[in-house]
């Protein structure tokens, strides 16, 4: 009798502890979970040159087609993908002198290299309709339908003055906290 | 070969990334387990397929087969909606 009993209070005593342990591992594997990296790519747009904006929409649709969610945040020359015309009242001499020497919108977007006051742009432009390849507009407008969020840096806007009726509808609006939010739960990501 | 498909693309002459995101359109108006089989002119489409099917979790690259047509490569991939 007295061994049996003893036996009993020691079993639910290891009982007791292992529950315990099953409990904090649970926790831990939450924890975990979380942290881990989920099914998404994070892209900083930070050039203002048509060929490597290209090759962000195209990385950026191609992920999103892959089943990924997909951010794009645009900052300082970025915000020429972003452009749809060019608006100078309402912002101070220095901005208005840089709205005046930016690209008003895409179309007018340099290249990286061989620009030659746009001939260059104008040359890739029409050589990659001759592949059939999409344009950027095309493929921003692609992004947007599956799905791609488009977040623009408000530091760099406010810096720029760059006011919402010269952009894109439907942009949100973030810092480097909504962007490392996103960046750190990225599998990818991808500075252009 | 041949394998069984409920429908067509034809992403013939379609430039990269579009053959890749007009089939991932194309898949998701189809039911699981029915086959999308596309055709498609660009070469790298056939590396772009496997790597889809091994990233997003609903789809099956069951075949890929190269067909000529008119002297130009045709490259056909049969992907299965899994869910």
């Amino acid at each position: 009798m007295v061994t049996r009993q003893a036996t009993q209070s020691h079993m639910t005593e290891t009982e007791g502890l292992l529950e315990e342990r099953l409990a904090s591992l649970e926790q831990r594997l939450v924890a975990l979970e979380e942290s881990q990296p989920k099914d998404r790519v994070s892209l900083v747009v930070f050039s203002g040159d048509l060929d490597r904006i290209l090759a962000a929409f195209v990385v950026a649709t191609g992920a999103a087609a892959l089943g990924q969610e997909v951010s794009m945040f645009f900052t300082f020359w970025g915000y020429g993908s972003l452009r749809t015309k060019r608006v100078l009242a309402g912002k101070g001499f220095l901005q208005k002198l840089m709205a005046v020497m930016s690209p008003s919108g895409t179309q007018a977007l340099p290249v990286s290299k061989l620009n030659f006051f746009g001939i260059g742009a104008k040359m890739l432009r029409a050589m990659m309709k001759q592949k059939n390849v999409s344009s950027l507009e095309d493929l921003i407008g692609m992004a947007r339908e599956l799905g791609v969020r488009l977040i623009a840096c408000e530091m760099s806007r406010d810096v720029m003055g760059i006011q919402d009726e010269e952009l894109i509808d439907g942009l949100e609006s973030g810092g480097v906290a909504s962007f490392l939010a996103d960046a750190l739960k990225s599998r990818v990501t991808l500075f252009v | 070969m041949s394998v069984a498909f409920d429908k067509v693309l034809d992403a013939r002459g379609l430039a990269c990334p579009m053959p890749i995101i007009k089939a991932r359109q194309e898949i998701n108006t189809l039911q699981p387990q029915n086959v999308l089989k596309v055709l498609s002119t660009d070469r790298g489409s056939v590396k772009d397929f496997q790597g889809w099917a091994q990233t997003a979790k609903n789809v099956e690259l069951l075949a890929q087969e190269t067909e000529t047509e008119n002297g130009k490569e045709v490259y056909v991939h049969y992907v299965k909606r899994v869910s």
